[in-house]
């Protein structure tokens, strides 16, 4: 089996009007057996940027700690806040200098550019290869059952209450067709002026 | 092989660990104590390749100790664990990973009890209850049973008894002592040891 799907767990996010929409579930195992049911994959790492990493959870703890190192060097230089762009780029160039030795991860990216207010989301695979589609995006151990239930509820220009209603929806009955992912699932809605969070009860079997 | 287990309440952490030291099929010795007191508010418990258990453990231990000897304050347990698996996580991309598997148990006058689960990939959780090694597999379902958010330092110590009962009696390795020590806001205590001995007249049901 892939190290990847060593701990499972799943991450998506979807596009909506002047909004985007990051959730993750909150499974941590050691192949089969689960060992925490309170592990959330999402990172709040910027006023309204969120990052979600799945796949192997030594890797996510490692990612994410260098990745805000390297973000903060580059507030710190710069005098401003990072914008969902140029933090994918870092991510994607990060990623790609272990290209012969890699982190077992796939990102995803949401927010809001801090200046003009439109929606961003990106996901990568673990060197580093970036995808900028303006739908949805999705990772971790269910991946083909997300695209498949994104696929049929998502549509353009979703209100946030929608949005969260479409989100949960694709979550919640993507990963209850997934032993490696799920127990519970927190979901957050970035709006220019909020960022609202929810969590989800779900099936514990 | 060996097994650790560990139990967070609401004022303290207890940890069990067996006493077993084995090379392959030959049983070396009975009595090694594979839980380590690292500072006054801080336990570390150890299992995995039996050179690493102790370089590794040592290593961070004698770096906690040399932070408060440099700082004059104790590190807290949550930046412990954090230092532990940094470490680990950069050993683990070397040539030579060490494989260790381990428990950092604390308790904080302001942040409060800490057990973190850290595995010999370096995957860090901080849990309420967990175990390590085959010995583990049995105390999943003990513990989901019998742990509560208001648990106390008696229950806890009943529950690592029927941990060890099962232990005992299902798995095939003979682990025939289980270390246990707490820490709590007094420090740190190391209680009776549970043995098969101890266990002769225990009810479970009770």
């Amino acid at each position: 089996m892939s190290i990847l799907a060593y701990n499972g767990g799943c991450v998506v996010a979807m596009r909506g009007k002047d909004c985007v929409a990051i959730a993750t579930d909150h499974r941590f195992g050691v192949q089969a057996q689960t060992i925490s049911t309170d592990f959330k994959k999402v990172f709040h790492i910027a006023p309204r940027m969120f990052l979600g990493l799945t796949g192997l959870q030594t890797d996510i703890l490692t990612v994410r700690d260098r990745l805000m190192f390297r973000k903060n060097i580059y507030e710190t230089k710069e005098n401003r806040e990072m914008a969902p762009k140029p933090f994918s780029a870092m991510l994607s160039s990060f990623l790609y200098e272990h290209r012969f030795g890699p982190y077992f991860i796939e990102p995803v990216v949401a927010g809001l550019d801090p200046k003009t207010m439109k929606p961003f989301i990106c996901n990568m695979d673990l060197i580093g290869c970036p995808n900028e589609p303006d739908d949805f995006v999705v990772a971790g151990t269910c991946a083909e059952q997300l695209y498949g239930m994104c696929e049929t509820l998502w549509r353009p220009d979703l209100e946030p209450d929608q949005l969260f209603e479409v989100i949960s929806q694709s979550m919640v009955n993507a990963f209850d067709r997934d032993a490696m992912s799920g127990w519970g699932a927190t979901v957050y809605i970035i709006e220019k002026d909020k960022i609202t969070e929810r969590s989800l009860k779900t099936r514990m079997d | 092989m060996e097994t650790l287990l560990g139990i967070k309440g609401p004022d303290f952490v207890m940890l069990a660990a067996d006493t077993t030291h084995a090379n392959s099929v030959i049983v070396m010795k009975e009595d090694e104590n594979k839980i380590h007191k690292v500072a006054d508010n801080l336990l570390i418990s150890t299992v995995g390749a039996s050179g690493d258990t102790e370089q590794f453990t040592e290593f961070i231990a004698k770096n906690i100790v040399l932070y408060k000897m440099r700082n004059g304050y104790d590190l807290s347990p949550k930046s412990a664990a954090h230092f532990t698996r940094k470490n680990l996580a950069e050993s683990l991309r070397s040539r030579t990973p060490y494989q260790v598997f381990m428990f950092i148990a604390g308790y904080d006058t302001t942040e409060g009890p800490e057990l973190t689960f850290i595995d010999n990939l370096a995957s860090a959780q901080s849990l309420n209850y967990a175990g390590h090694g085959y010995g583990s597999m049995f105390c999943a379902s003990i513990f989901d049973r019998y742990w509560h958010p208001k648990i106390t330092q008696e229950e806890a110590y009943d529950v690592l008894k029927k941990c060890v009962l099962e232990i005992q009696k299902r798995l095939i390795v003979n682990l025939k002592n289980f270390n246990v020590s707490v820490v709590d806001k007094s420090g740190v205590r190391q209680l009776e040891q549970i043995s098969s001995k101890s266990l002769l007249d225990y009810n479970a049901a009770a």
